[in-house]
């Protein structure tokens, strides 16, 4: 039997179609027979029984399926997350991506996904929350640490961050650096309300499943607007290859521009709906308590259009 | 046997059964004879429901009228890994509105991964009287205004316990809807909140509830309020605290260290966010004393930590990040000979580099030291075939063991082989083991490993492990005991789970997400065996609308008496005999 890898990615003829209801429930039946008895396990795998659900055969996996369906890309696919370059992406490939992917994203079915890898953005330090938040895996939910914590190491790597000689995790806690991290934390205590500033819910006008984002993932707006758009407008999936430049097709929003149909708003801790964007990213940080993607029309009124800015693109970090 | 079954007066059995708490020899009781059956439905006082839609309130009001007790789990354990979108369920109301109706005199409430709402939480402090204990666990969906709903009417309140919640943090205004004459407060914990409440409310409180017992404060409670609380409730046996930084300054230490001298029955510790290593010898000692320990929010280094630990002579559970280092549970090892659970958790999880010197070398020294020590939950970013199998002949009596290797995927270091040796040495040791996590590199004979030796197992968590369906066959034909099976990111597709599928019957649950299970085999599933949920999540849209040997993304099997449920968002369907036609 192949390996797990072995049953992905190569592509195959073409999927034999649906077999008859017939067939199917006799081999069922087939099946509760056996599982009955005593079921000898080989070493190779012959629990087959021609079971084959809508085709494939035993061996040789799934293989056909993948084209038809379209290809989600899991971090199975990838032998090996350690230093690959996350380059982050879409689901909804045709199997033209295969195994060859080794430009790796890690894109997760469930559909949230972090963002890009670190880098240095807009005066955000990158050593404490960068080391801290992005890695290899950028897998949704691995490692297996519940939100609540992730969230409370990440309040205090921002309170250590404002000390510019002291790494994170650094021993040497002089009383300058108590002061700092005890001051560091008043703010966060109390900027963050919800006691876990990290995932955030974010709703879109029209959509009934609100999802919930990870604002400690991300260093930019940039970025928070590609996860974003990735989440909420993936019905028209774009023809983008792997690794390089994100592209945006036309019919991907961008949420930041002010061009689109849609904005992208947040709720702050007064309880004022603001347009994201205006405010340096760390005020955003401290203040935002939820996010809501509206419609443009029903933005009137909140304050100063986002205006374009150089530097604000849309572009992959190096 | 109809004379012998009813010699006795009900009266009498009543009584007798009235000692038997566990809930399986309750059902044991129950399955002796029609009578029996009769007696006990009648007097069993506490229920527990481990999947809130395996059976329905009315049928559980049906059969057990005068229950003062419940617990109610609902969502799967994924979702505290955001693997479970918004949405997918696990609502209460439907429960309290039963119950309100059914049973005045409920006095328990526990709930683990459930939605409340302010709605429930109002009905519930509406609607019974003698209400003493509300655990909410993992819970979410309710705010701020809803437990001052409790605070005003449940005169009655024991226990109080937000453990792990997310609350929409309104203000902190809703503890001071406890009334003045309200004094009966044993237990409470608000260490998932954000926001401050008024300290004098709570001091207040603190001061008039004699009985108070445990209070876990949140981590707006500032280090210098500290003290003031803790000589208001010198009988406190577990103390969480808030913020533990402050400012060095000898009058908040000395008052601070006097009010834990005072606390002579403290056992257990926790809270400790921001500790400053200053103000640690404030708790020095009440140490040797401790038997519960939580630093997992404490970013104190290897050398503090060594020092308090070693203080700690009756510790039996510490939970402490990975600054501990090994050379702190080489520390914990030779000073704590009573522990019995360890955890620890890792401080940068998304590092690519170890940032701390924590190995594989740390878990082995406490296996070697600690004689007692059965549970373990341990993060590292290394492990050896070695290492486990010492720790498994170490320690035979470990019954649950949680190892996560940051990496997914990673190979023994040092021969670079799968970790499929270790972990059998690990069931094949430890004849006990209840609860099993695994990491790292796993080929399909890791389950063919817990297939033969696991079976005693009841919950499995895989991720990013084996070959092929022949690994979920292992598992699902040899793990006699597995209740619980939650897969992944593994190579898993139709074949293992259709020829087991009277398995899936005698189980809880089964998730599996990320792996090659195809849309035709859960609808098969769902078809053939009614007593079983099969859902399948798809956020890309209805299964159906692509082909039937497309993989789905999640699915979520359970056992249940109450048929499909209703309640699932638009990206859950259930797979049953109607479900050919309702999906196009």
């Amino acid at each position: 039997m192949e390996g797990g890898l072995g049953l992905l990615g190569v592509s195959g003829g073409g999927c034999s179609g649906a077999s008859t209801n017939e067939s199917t429930v006799s081999k069922v039946e087939v099946v509760v027979d056996a599982e009955a008895s005593s079921y000898p396990i080989e070493a190779e795998l012959e629990l087959g029984l021609g079971l084959s659900i809508g085709g494939g055969s035993v061996g040789k996996g799934k293989s056909s399926v993948w084209g038809e369906c379209g290809r989600i890309l899991t971090a199975k696919d990838f032998p090996s997350l350690v230093s690959q370059p996350h380059r982050g992406h879409n689901n909804n490939n045709n199997n033209n991506n295969n195994s060859n992917a080794t430009a790796s994203a890690c894109v997760a079915v469930s559909g949230t996904k972090r963002a890009a890898e670190p880098v240095s953005h807009e005066g955000e330090s990158p050593t404490s929350i960068s080391k801290l938040l992005c890695g290899s895996s950028q897998v949704v939910g691995w490692p297996p640490i519940r939100a609540y914590r992730i969230n409370s190491l990440v309040n205090q790597a921002k309170a250590s961050r404002s000390e510019e000689d002291k790494s994170f995790g650094e021993k040497d806690k002089s009383n300058d650096a108590s002061k700092k991290i005890c001051n560091g934390n008043k703010t966060n205590a109390t900027g963050n309300e919800k006691g876990h500033l990290g995932f955030v819910k974010v709703n879109m006008d029209g959509v009934p499943i609100g999802r919930k984002v990870d604002l400690n993932a991300h260093t930019s707006y940039e970025t928070l607007a590609q996860t974003l758009e990735e989440m909420f407008f993936r019905s028209t999936p774009p023809v983008s290859s792997m690794g390089g430049e994100k592209q945006q097709s036309a019919n991907l929003s961008n949420l930041l521009d002010g061009l689109s149909e849609f904005v992208l708003t947040y709720e702050d801790k007064e309880g004022d709906w603001m347009l994201v964007g205006d405010v340096p990213w760390g005020m955003f940080l401290s203040s935002v308590k939820r996010l809501r993607i509206m419609r443009t029309s029903e933005a009137n009124g909140l304050g100063p259009r986002f205006q374009d800015r150089n530097g604000i693109q849309i572009s992959k970090p190096v | 046997m109809l004379r012998m079954a009813s010699s006795f007066p009900e009266e009498v059995l009543e009584h007798v059964f009235s000692f038997i708490y566990d809930d399986k020899d309750r059902n044991a009781i129950s399955m002796v004879c029609k009578s029996w059956y009769e007696i006990e439905r009648w007097c069993r006082r506490r229920i527990f429901v481990g999947n809130c839609y395996a059976v329905s309130p009315p049928m559980v009001i049906r059969r057990f009228p005068e229950v003062r007790s419940v617990e109610l789990k609902g969502k799967p354990h994924f979702a505290d890994f955001n693997l479970v979108p918004e949405g997918w369920g696990g609502y209460v109301y439907p429960w309290i509105a039963a119950m309100a109706t059914a049973y005045p005199w409920l006095e328990e409430i526990r709930l683990k991964r459930m939605v409340v709402t302010d709605e429930a939480l109002e009905l519930i402090a509406k609607s019974f009287k003698n209400f003493k204990v509300l655990v909410l666990s993992s819970c979410e969906g309710f705010s701020t205004d809803g437990l001052a709903a409790i605070a005003a009417n449940c005169r009655n309140l024991k226990e109080l316990d937000l453990r792990e919640s997310e609350v929409d943090d309104l203000s902190g205004h809703w503890l001071s809807h406890f009334p003045d004459s309200y004094t009966s407060l044993v237990s409470l914990n608000i260490s998932c909140l954000g926001s401050e409440v008024s300290f004098s409310a709570l001091e207040r409180l603190v001061g008039r509830c004699p009985n108070l017992r445990t209070l876990r404060l949140n981590r707006a409670v500032p280090l210098d309020r500290l003290a003031n609380i803790l000589c208001r409730a010198p009988q406190l046996v577990e103390l969480g605290t808030g913020t533990y930084s402050a400012e060095l300054q000898p009058d908040v230490f000395s008052s601070l260290a006097g009010a834990f001298s005072g606390c002579k029955e403290l056992r257990s510790l926790s809270g400790f966010w921001d500790a400053v290593p200053g103000y640690l010898p404030a708790i020095y000692p009440i140490c040797p004393s401790l038997t519960s320990l939580n630093l997992s929010y404490a970013t104190i280094q290897s050398t503090d930590l060594t020092k308090l630990v070693s203080q700690c002579q009756s510790l039996q559970r510490l939970w402490v990040l990975d600054y501990i280092e090994d050379i702190g549970l080489e520390a914990l090892a030779a000073f704590c000979k009573d522990l019995r659970e360890l955890r620890v958790f890792p401080s940068e999880p998304f590092a690519q580099e170890p940032n701390v010197s924590l190995t594989e070398q740390g878990l082995v020294s406490v296996s070697e030291g600690c004689p007692k020590l059965h549970s373990v939950l341990y993060f590292c970013r290394q492990m050896t075939n070695d290492a486990l199998a010492t720790i498994a002949r170490n320690r035979p009596n470990m019954t649950r063991f949680r190892l996560c290797i940051i990496e997914p995927r990673a190979p023994d270091y040092i021969t670079l082989q799968p970790l499929d040796d270790g972990f059998g040495a690990i069931v094949e040791h430890c004849k006990d083991l209840q609860r099993l996590s695994m990491a790292g590199l796993l080929t399909d004979r890791v389950f063919e490993h817990i297939g033969n030796h696991a079976k005693k197992l009841e919950m499995l968590s895989v991720a990013f492990a084996g070959d092929s369906d022949l690994g979920l066959h292992h598992v699902l034909s040899g793990c006699e005991n597995l209740r619980k099976l939650e897969i992944r990111d593994c190579p898993f597709g139709d074949k293992a789970l259709l020829v087991n599928a009277a398995k899936l019957e005698t189980m809880r649950s089964l998730w599996m997400s990320s792996c090659s299970v195809s849309f035709g085999a859960c609808k098969l599933l769902g078809q053939k065996i009614p007593r079983l949920n099969v859902e399948v999540m798809d956020e890309r849209g209805p299964p159906g609308s692509r082909p039937e040997s497309c993989p789905v993304e999640k699915l979520y099997i359970y056992r249940t008496v109450a048929g499909p449920r209703f309640d699932m968002p638009g990206f859950v369907w259930t797979m049953d005999e109607d479900s050919a036609l309702r999906l196009s």
